[in-house]
């Protein structure tokens, strides 16, 4: 049995040991807005956070995520789900949308990390995460929005 | 000009619909439409293509699919426009597989060839029309009033001092027997058509809620997993199980057309189960298959020559007296699609029906596949269509290979199974964009205008035993292998040319690649006018304009891309710029790429201006979102991307070794819409050509170097 918490429920499941987290939040917990797209940490479709810190949940054993806090699309916190959605919104970046969520994910440690990324950055925290419809420009453009937008919401909810 | 074969595909959208046998798609309700669960009580469908709730909702039915190109948004703002909706209140769904979601022009349920817009320009504005017009009715038969005294706005009918929404009006609209011919509104009267609309599948696609195929949940579903033809055309001679069927979670092992399919549990157990599966296979031709060989065995070809496509004058005698002669040739590789999202498929199949979970650009052929196999009639085959993730072509492949299949393992199991590809099965599945050689021999007179002209091409057909052969192959010609080659607009007033094709039958499977022929045609024909231009002496974008004197739109959208670049502008040692000006899908596009050449960085692309002619705008965010993303999907692919083959095995995996244009790389780029109002033409693959030779022809403007063959990264040693 493997005890783990995804989004802030605990569960304690009978795993295989070496069955990546992608496949346990997707096929095992029914949240399926974390995506597959390679399998081996090429393109960022599975990003989730660990404990605070973007994984690529498709090579990550759920033995490593034993005890861990694991937070997918479908729970990430407002203070920086609300920012993100509402500059995506803003700047209409998805196509297909399927890279989005891992796209949204790596995005969301970037601006907490950095309240206000260079371009520099963006590429540098980003240039993991494919987009086939090639977004790119738009969430460059989102993730500048959303990190004005986070350090408002921060200045108005400490007024 | 003796054209035996000079259709293109205005030409080819002609003959399709005439091949339809002037079928009439009936306007009209299918009863088994029925409406989602958590659906208003009452609601007015007055045709196949909304639904008017009684709580005011407007949902709009799309008989084509969303893979991201903007349709969801695009064609509901056609009903909305004509209904006078409120944009707060338009839903969308994915129409069922019916006969009145048919393709206007190809008489299947299909989206594919940028056509979608073009398709349901009338049709869907007409719907909203007759919705409105039926609303009206019933607003001045309770008002008793006259129905020119009323009228709509906003999800309203205005009658007098009275405002009734859509919704209180359902039940009595309901009522109404519909009309036969409604009034159009006057482009002037316009509010949604050209206006800057966001997307109504963004809030789903950035909160996880949004579902793809490969999302398709049930209790008790399997999923599946098959090792298929390692080989293309190898066949199963045995297989050993007994390994997989000790993986937990493993259920069932059959043997499909395609190979052996592992049924577990989930993804996880279905891949441990088929990664232990011993299979053993007769390779076949497949074999024979090697890229070392490729390329010489094209140019043999070549060398052979064959079927004339059309022939005029005497080239050979106008060549010799032709002041130049260019003679060159461009090669281009096989190459996978890869959406992001591997295509999968969910079926339950009964004794009576077969349903189908699935992104699909080709519902009708999958329904005929369905059935084929199954033996059920086909309106006993169910499509449930949900969001595609990317396709550019893999979901609209001529034989429904991953429905198919998905079929087959449901009939051969008995279970309800969704098969899934992981992204090594997707690289090496086949269904690539065929290679291609095309060969040039060109003669100019003094003033550098082409007067003889001979090419030779070689490569796969796409359309050969698909829905559109009848149409798109004649006299042996795949018009696709040579698109936007033979009906060029200076190629078609050349009196001297000959062109052929050669086309190889090799095991490998191609298929329709974002752009199809135009994906590897552009490339030849725009690096070759390049050429051309520097062997006359002039500027590429003077010797542009000199070629397309004739033709406004293209030396509209050359002359604003010029401008707004700086074409001619003074650069550093090191950088260039280059232009390619094309149609491509009933849209005029001119591309100017800026970069560099460095040693550190080798060729980085700075900007690419773009200014695109695709009619009348609808969307224009929408056209310049398309715009971006099929500009660096053709950069991608000319950059870096190549399918190789070694003893028929395809040596690319992953993304490791089929690299993809990533966010650090991806240039600025800046699209000038040009405010047309012409039928709309295509966006989603108007510009994927073009990048690739605009691209080439700036490296050569930096370096003096000419880039013949793609991908660019194998020459990147040569060029500094």
């Amino acid at each position: 049995m493997i005890k783990l918490t995804v989004n802030g429920k605990s569960y304690e499941l009978d795993l295989p040991s070496d069955m990546p987290v992608l496949w346990v939040i997707r096929d095992r917990l029914g949240l399926t807005g974390t995506k597959y797209g390679c399998g081996v940490a090429q393109c960022g479709a599975c990003t989730v956070h660990m404990d605070g810190e973007a994984i690529r949940s498709c090579v990550t054993p759920v033995s490593r995520a034993a005890g861990k806090s694991i937070v997918t699309i479908e729970g990430l916190e407002p203070s920086l789900s609300k920012p993100l959605q509402e500059a995506w919104t803003e700047i209409d970046v998805p196509q297909c949308g399927y890279c989005q969520s891992g796209q949204i994910m790596a995005a969301a440690i970037l601006i907490r990390d950095q309240p206000q990324p260079t371009d520099n950055d963006i590429d540098n925290a980003m240039a993991g995460n494919i987009c086939r419809c090639c977004t790119y420009l738009r969430i460059r453009q989102a993730i500048h929005l959303a990190s004005r937008l986070k350090s408002s919401n921060a200045m108005l909810s400490a007024i | 000009m003796e054209g035996l074969n000079s259709i293109g595909r205005r030409q080819f959208i002609r003959n399709t619909t005439l091949a339809a046998g002037g079928l009439i798609i009936p306007f009209k309700i299918t009863p088994r439409n029925k409406t989602k669960a958590g659906a208003p009580e009452l609601f007015f469908r007055p045709n196949a293509y909304l639904r008017v709730g009684s709580d005011d909702t407007v949902t709009i039915v799309l008989s084509h699919c969303e893979m991201g190109q903007g349709i969801w948004t695009s064609l509901s703002m056609l009903i909305a426009e004509e209904l006078d909706a409120d944009w707060k209140s338009v839903k969308a769904e994915h129409a069922p597989a019916a006969v009145e979601f048919y393709h206007t022009i190809y008489a299947t349920q299909r989206t594919g060839g940028s056509t979608s817009l073009l398709s349901e320009f009338d049709r869907y504005r007409k719907a909203g029309a007759t919705a409105r017009q039926l609303l009206v009715q019933a607003a001045a038969n309770r008002y008793k009033a006259d129905v020119k005294n009323c009228r709509t706005e906003n999800g309203q009918v205005i009658v007098g001092e009275n405002r009734i929404r859509y919704g209180e009006l359902v039940e009595e609209a309901m009522r109404l027997p519909v009309p036969g011919e409604v009034k159009l509104k006057e482009p002037a009267d316009w509010k949604l058509i050209g206006k800057k609309v966001k997307r109504l599948d963004t809030p789903d696609k950035i909160n996880g809620k949004a579902i793809f195929g490969i999302d398709v949940q049930f209790p008790g579903l399997l999923t599946a997993m098959v090792a298929r033809a390692p080989i293309p055309g190898a066949k199963v001679k045995s297989y050993d199980a007994s390994a997989t069927k000790s993986v937990a979670g493993v259920r069932q092992v059959v043997q499909v057309p395609s190979g052996i399919a592992v049924l577990a549990d989930d993804f996880w157990a279905a891949k441990k189960g088929r990664d232990k599966l011993k299979v053993e296979w007769v390779p076949g031709d497949g074999e024979k298959i090697d890229s070392d060989n490729l390329l010489a065995e094209l140019k043999q070809r070549a060398d052979k020559g064959g079927i004339v496509n059309n022939t005029s004058g005497d080239p050979d005698a106008a060549l010799k007296r032709a002041a130049k002669i260019v003679e060159v040739e461009y090669y281009q590789p096989f190459l996978a699609h890869a959406p992001m999202e591997p295509v999968n498929c969910t079926v339950r199949l009964s004794k009576d029906k077969c349903e189908i979970w699935t992104g699909t650009q080709t519902q009708t052929d999958d329904q005929r596949a369905a059935s084929e196999i199954t033996g059920l009639p086909i309106e006993n085959v169910f499509i449930n269509t949900v969001f595609l993730g990317g396709s550019f072509g893999r979901r609209n492949i001529t034989r429904s290979d991953f429905v198919r299949e998905g079929v087959e393992v449901a009939k051969a199991s008995g279970k309800l199974v969704k098969t899934v590809w992981t992204r090594e099965d997707d690289i090496q599945g086949g269904m690539y964009r065929p290679a291609f050689l095309h060969r040039f021999k060109v003669g100019l007179d003094a003033n550098g205008e082409p007067v003889a002209w001979k090419q030779v091409s070689v490569g796969q057909s796409v359309m050969t035993g698909g829905p559109f052969e009848k149409v798109a192959v004649i006299n042996g010609v795949d018009m696709f292998s040579i698109e936007g080659m033979h009906n060029a607009p200076f190629v078609k007033g050349i009196k001297d040319q000959r062109i052929e094709l050669n086309t190889p039958v090799w095991p490998v499977t191609v298929d329709n690649w974002r752009a199809v022929g135009l994906s590897h045609t552009i490339f030849a024909m725009e690096s070759l006018t390049d050429e051309l231009a520097h062997a006359a002496g002039k500027d590429p974008v003077e010797y542009r304009r000199m070629l397309y004197k004739q033709e406004p739109r293209l030396l509209n959208v050359l002359n604003i891309a010029a401008e707004k670049s700086g074409w001619g502008k003074q650069l550093p040692k090191g950088q260039g710029m280059g232009v390619t000006v094309f149609e491509a899908v009933q849209s005029y596009v001119a591309l100017i790429t800026e970069l560099s050449v460095t040693k550190e960085k080798g060729v980085r692309v700075e900007k690419v201006t773009c200014a695109i002619d695709c009619g009348l705008p609808i969307n224009p965010d929408g056209i310049v979102a398309q715009t971006e993303g099929s500009i660096a999907f053709g950069l991608s692919a000319a950059l870096y991307s190549e399918i190789t083959f070694k003893k028929g095995r395809v040596q690319q995996k992953n993304f490791y070794n089929y690299p993809m244009l990533r966010m650090n790389e991806m240039p600025d780029i800046e699209v000038h819409v040009v405010q047309s109002t012409e039928k709309p033409g295509g966006v989603g693959e108007s510009s994927v050509g073009q990048i690739m030779s605009s691209l080439t022809n700036a490296i050569f403007a930096a370096t003096g170097k000419r880039i013949r063959s793609l991908p660019v990264i194998h020459h990147s040693t040569s060029l500094i």
